[in-house]
């Protein structure tokens, strides 16, 4: 419970555990409560008891004090589960948890923040979802907050759901943290080849304990997509930040744009593939594959040696020699503006170009993104772009930053050679290049 | 009423807004309101209790389905309000006023202060749930039976204020939401009347306003009302900004609940078992097809229901008053009012007077109704009225069993009406995106070494100024205390608080305006300089009240007020001496008042009364 071991001793002497009933008195006050666990922050020698108010109370261990239990108390609260009633008349649906905020549980008498083992768990907080899908199968590989994501449990999901897919799931429900879910729908994006059903990612801004858990509507809405004929993957999340509609955005073409937001997750160049309201209602707004027949082919091979370099005012080239020199396979340079890195005419050893052609010519991938995520990189407006271009760095069209570093692991665990490198980097496979720039897309 | 009889208990929970920025975030407490930028649209949802099940107020407000919508204000709120970021440290502030307040009702502070998240889904908070925490307990103050117990006192979070209310929308402001309040919660008391509960109330009052650090005005201070009575069940009333309506409040509740235990003996005088009163709700939408009535042809034709239900052995009853300016049927009406509907109609009102007569004979054969049986209809959307209805044959079940605990709000004459059923236990739990704030020993002596004059010591100052403590209460309640202060050294004390509290009260009812305090400031400086006397005092500050950009010597100029010289009283009373000298001097011993009276006449109000006597007297003397 994580008190100083002088009050763990203590507790563990007089037999109190955490929900126990207890009295402590200090100086001629009493308090009676259930004791609490210290949860991460604060005086571990302070003792947290929840009163009969509801209310906590810190009371700091100091001599003199008195502490006894008087009763057993609560058990700390059991994650509560939805018992899921299948309809068969529903298309059958998996579901996969992986962990984030959607699939987190506030105890209520603790406060402390449980990660769910189980859609059981999730769904208590979205039974409407039985209603739209039958729960075919709920699996959980793996239970990681969205920032401990690697691309290895991005091979594990395409497998995975693969597997689902051609084991005859009408789709798939992956739930997932935030923070990084735009990276692992970037990789399902490239590693699902021949994806003929749709594959659903969807989190959670605010957490469930709360009247306005955004999860729910999130839920909802991506189960009607997973009934659709839109056979992507794609992110759903909130639209506005009002609880109206969902936006379904492509797997490679969305970021989170917020820390905070419900509204975070935009799409970046391009429309929306559609709008989804919680009645089942969707509209269409941009091309899509369409639902078939056929099978998924989990083609997850994956060069774990690409990194992301940022270009900035004053920045250090010699980052790129780290790299080259740890054996680092491809980078992804986002530079600023059209793709620019500094080029420093007065103080030439501060130039990026020695640096980009030094690893060219070493081998090493160089693709360049734009810092200013929205719009198309450009080699060839300014003098300086065509001296990167020249040296060897390829500019990734209007590919995101992070969709052009999944993108880059992927291709590298396929082939080494540069030049098929370089044509499969500009092969759009995913919808990640988009070959026209709509007017609408900006700030959408 | 003899209330230690009828084993009257009360708590309160005193809400008071604090005057500094939001809790949680920076933005203004001002609530100007004055660019909105934004309109939000959210639903909230039932989330899971303690141990799995769902919260039982909490659910009843989702069934309700409400639509919330939120208005944003430039400046008074932000991300964090729209639930949209999480919270900011919490305000210095008011962490500090809130313990200075704790220290000033003796309660004991805690070491660790933890912020909670107490569940609540009406909308008031976008989040769902109120920050709020505790910051001491056990405390008390001096009442009128010595020592009231303070139970605890908490820091927390304003919600949002409702604007309106169309169907299932509910529209609220976010200016308020985030708002520090301090939320002083007493132990129970017992044995107090409703008239000795309201000075315990005006009291608190008094010691929140005594820090100056406590935001004034209307709905700066509200207060929630916890009543039982012997046999009765415990009653929250929420929502009493007007602290001279407690004892009214008290009282009526009181009566309510012993008019409902005396309808549950008068039912079972009739016999009636729970079992009788059926379920049964029917569409009788046809038999209003060609009524006669305005109101019900209107709602039907906008694609409204009429349902029509029976309560078997009720006849009589729905027209008992249960306390002045509540009878039962309107109880009962308001459950149906709480899944917005706009009330129902039954047999024991004037049917006549809704042109309804034929339509509720008919009614009465369909439900196989006797003349002992209430028969009520209400009228709502399809979706709505069948709920409406059930919640209005739940009620009437329950009328069996005596007086429902619940939470009702507060109207403006004291009555009280149904909001929802009391909110079960398990809603409180940690915010977890906030750290612990410790308050160490060093901060409190510190505190304590500053604290305001309490309550007590100011008042007994007062008194032995020879002010009454009627009017030394009220002058601590006012908006004008901090004036008494700054001139209780140039002013006599008892008049200055007669000004304070009555003058300004006079001249508040009859110009219908509040008094603004520079205009009671600079009425006070010109009788202190000496340009008027205190006669002319009210008049100056009505005419100011009106006016508040004159300027104060062009009133007193306007109005013929100025203070006139003792030499030119002399030459009036002269003047009047010799213009009179016949009547005086038949008058004989009466002449002297009859003179004061004439001179007075004539320059009321220019200087002080004593004088004119003091003057009059010399000057008939020397005759």
């Amino acid at each position: 419970m994580a008190y100083s071991p002088e009050l763990e001793r203590i507790l563990k002497e007089k037999g109190i555990k955490v929900g126990n009933r207890v009295r402590v008195e200090k100086n001629g006050h009493v308090y009676e409560g259930l004791l609490m666990p210290r949860i991460e922050v604060g005086d571990e020698k302070t003792l947290i008891i929840k009163l009969d108010s509801g209310y906590n109370v810190g009371i700091k261990y100091e001599k003199g004090v008195r502490i006894e239990k008087v009763g057993e108390g609560k058990e700390p609260g059991k994650i509560p589960r939805l018992k899921i009633r299948h309809n068969t008349e529903l298309p059958d649906v998996v579901m996969i948890a992986t962990g984030g905020t959607i699939g987190t549980h506030v105890d209520y008498l603790t406060g402390g923040v449980y990660m769910c083992r189980d859609p059981e768990e999730i769904l208590f907080m979205a039974p409407e979802v039985t209603e739209i899908i039958n729960l075919k199968k709920a699996l959980r590989p793996f239970t990681l907050a969205s920032e401990d994501m690697t691309p290895d449990e991005w091979k594990t999901l395409a497998k995975l759901v693969a597997k689902e897919l051609n084991e005859g799931a009408y789709g798939v429900i992956i739930t997932h943290g935030t923070d990084t879910m735009h990276y692992t729908s970037a990789a399902l994006s490239f590693m699902l080849r021949n994806l003929n059903k749709p594959v659903v990612m969807v989190g959670a801004q605010r957490s469930p304990d709360r009247g306005s858990f955004d999860g729910a509507m999130n839920l909802i809405c991506a189960s009607h997509v997973v009934k659709s004929d839109i056979a992507e993957v794609v992110v759903v999340m909130h639209g506005t930040t009002n609880d109206d509609y969902c936006l379904a955005i492509r797997g490679t073409k969305v970021r989170k744009m917020h820390s905070s937001r419900r509204d975070a997750f935009r799409p970046i160049n391009e429309m929306p593939i559609a709008k989804v309201w919680q009645d089942g209602k969707i509209e269409i707004l941009n091309e899509h594959r369409k639902r078939k027949e056929g099978k998924v082919e989990a083609d997850a091979k994956f060069e774990p040696k690409v990194a992301i370099v940022k270009a900035y005012p004053g920045s250090n080239p010699k980052i790129i020699d780290w790299y080259v020199d740890n054996d680092y396979k491809g980078l992804v340079i986002e530079g600023t503006g059209f793709g620019h890195v500094p080029t420093q005419p007065l103080k030439k050893e501060d130039s990026w170009i020695p640096h980009v052609k030094d690893a060219v010519e070493r081998g090493v991938f160089i693709g360049i993104t734009t810092q200013t995520i929205y719009g198309r990189t450009n080699p060839y407006v300014y003098r300086n772009l065509r001296l990167l271009n020249e040296a060897g760095g390829v500019h990734l069209e209007d590919m995101l930053t992070e969709v052009a570093y999944v993108k880059l692991g992927w291709v590298l665990g396929h082939t080494k050679s540069m030049k098929k490198v370089k044509g499969m980097m500009l092969t759009n496979y995913a919808g990640e290049i988009t070959k026209t720039s709509d007017p609408r897309s900006f700030l959408y | 009423m003899d209330y230690s009889k009828v084993g009257l208990k009360v708590g309160l929970e005193i809400h008071q807004r604090l005057k500094t920025h939001k809790l949680f975030c920076d933005c203004s407490s001002d609530m100007k309101g004055e660019n909105r930028i934004l309109v939000v649209k959210r639903k909230l949802r039932p989330v899971a209790g303690e141990l799995g099940e769902v919260d039982r107020a909490a659910m009843f407000e989702y069934m309700k389905g409400r639509t919330f919508i939120y208005e944003v204000f430039q400046n008074e709120s932000c991300l964090v309000e729209l639930d949209e970021e999480p919270p900011h440290l919490v305000n210095q502030q008011a962490l500090l006023t809130a313990l200075e307040i704790a220290l000033l009702l003796n309660c004991k502070v805690v070491d660790e202060i933890h912020v909670m998240r107490k569940t609540v889904i009406d909308g008031s908070n976008t989040s769902g749930f109120q920050r709020t925490m505790l910051i001491g307990l056990d405390g008390w103050i001096n009442g009128p039976r010595g020592k009231v117990p303070i139970a605890q006192i908490c820091l927390e979070e304003e919600s949002a204020g409702i604007v309106d209310k169309r169907g299932k929308e509910v529209v609220y402001r976010l200016d308020r939401l985030g708002i520090p309040l301090v939320e002083i919660t007493t132990g129970l008391l017992e044995g107090y009347t409703p008239e000795e509960i309201q000075q315990i109330a005006f009291k608190i009052g008094m010691v929140l306003r005594s820090t100056k650090k406590v935001m004034r005005g209307i709905g700066t201070i509200r207060q929630d009302i916890n009543i039982s009575i012997e046999g009765g069940a415990r009653i929250e009333i929420k929502g009493l900004q007007e602290i001279g309506l407690l004892k009214d409040v008290i009282e009526k509740e009181v009566k309510r609940q012993l008019s409902l235990l005396e309808i549950k003996e008068e039912l079972r005088r009739r016999n009636l078992s729970v079992e009788e009163i059926s379920d049964e709700v029917l569409d009788v939408t046809d038999v209003f097809s060609e009524t006669e009535s305005k109101l019900i042809k209107r709602l039907v034709s906008q694609g409204n229901k009429v349902y029509c239900f029976k309560l078997p052995k009720f006849a009589g009853l729905l027209k008992k008053e249960l306390c002045e300016g509540k009878t039962f049927g309107k109880e009962l009406s308001d459950y149906a009012k709480a899944y917005g509907i706009g009330g129902i109609i039954h047999t024991d009102e004037n049917l006549k007077k809704y042109h309804l007569e034929k339509e509720f004979q008919k009614l009465r054969e369909l439900l196989n109704a006797s003349s002992q049986d209430v028969v009520v209809t209400a009228v709502g959307k399809q979706e709505d009225v069948k709920k409406a209805c059930d919640a209005v044959i739940s009620r009437a079940k329950q009328a069996l069993v005596g007086v429902p605990e619940e939470t009702r709000v507060v109207n403006p004459d004291a009555t009280t009406s149904f909001a929802r059923p009391l909110p079960g236990g398990a809603r409180m739990y940690p915010e977890t995106d906030l750290p612990p704030i410790e308050i160490s020993k060093k901060l409190l002596d510190e505190l304590s070494s500053n604290l305001p004059e309490s309550v007590d010591e100011k008042i007994e100052r007062l008194k032995s100024m020879g002010i009454e403590e009627t009017i030394a209460t009220k002058l601590f309640l006012s908006e004008y205390d901090e004036l008494f202060e700054e001139f209780v050294d140039k002013v006599h004390p008892p008049f200055l608080a007669n000004l304070l509290v009555g003058i300004t009260r006079s001249v508040k009812r009859e110009t219908g305006k509040e008094v603004p305090a520079d205009v009671v400031r600079r009425v006070i400086e010109s009788y202190v300089n000496g340009l008027i006397v205190k006669e002319a005092v009210e008049e100056i500050m009505k005419e100011l009240t009106l006016t508040p950009d004159e300027n104060v010597e062009k009133v007193i100029k306007k109005l013929g007020l100025e203070r006139i010289s003792e030499e030119e009283l002399v030459r009036i009373i002269k003047q009047k001496i010799v213009e009179n000298k016949e009547v005086l001097e038949r008058l004989g011993d009466k002449a002297e008042k009859a003179l004061i009276g004439m001179v007075m006449r004539e320059i009321r109000g220019r200087i002080e009364g004593e004088v004119v006597v003091k003057k009059v007297k010399e000057l008939l003397g020397q005759r």
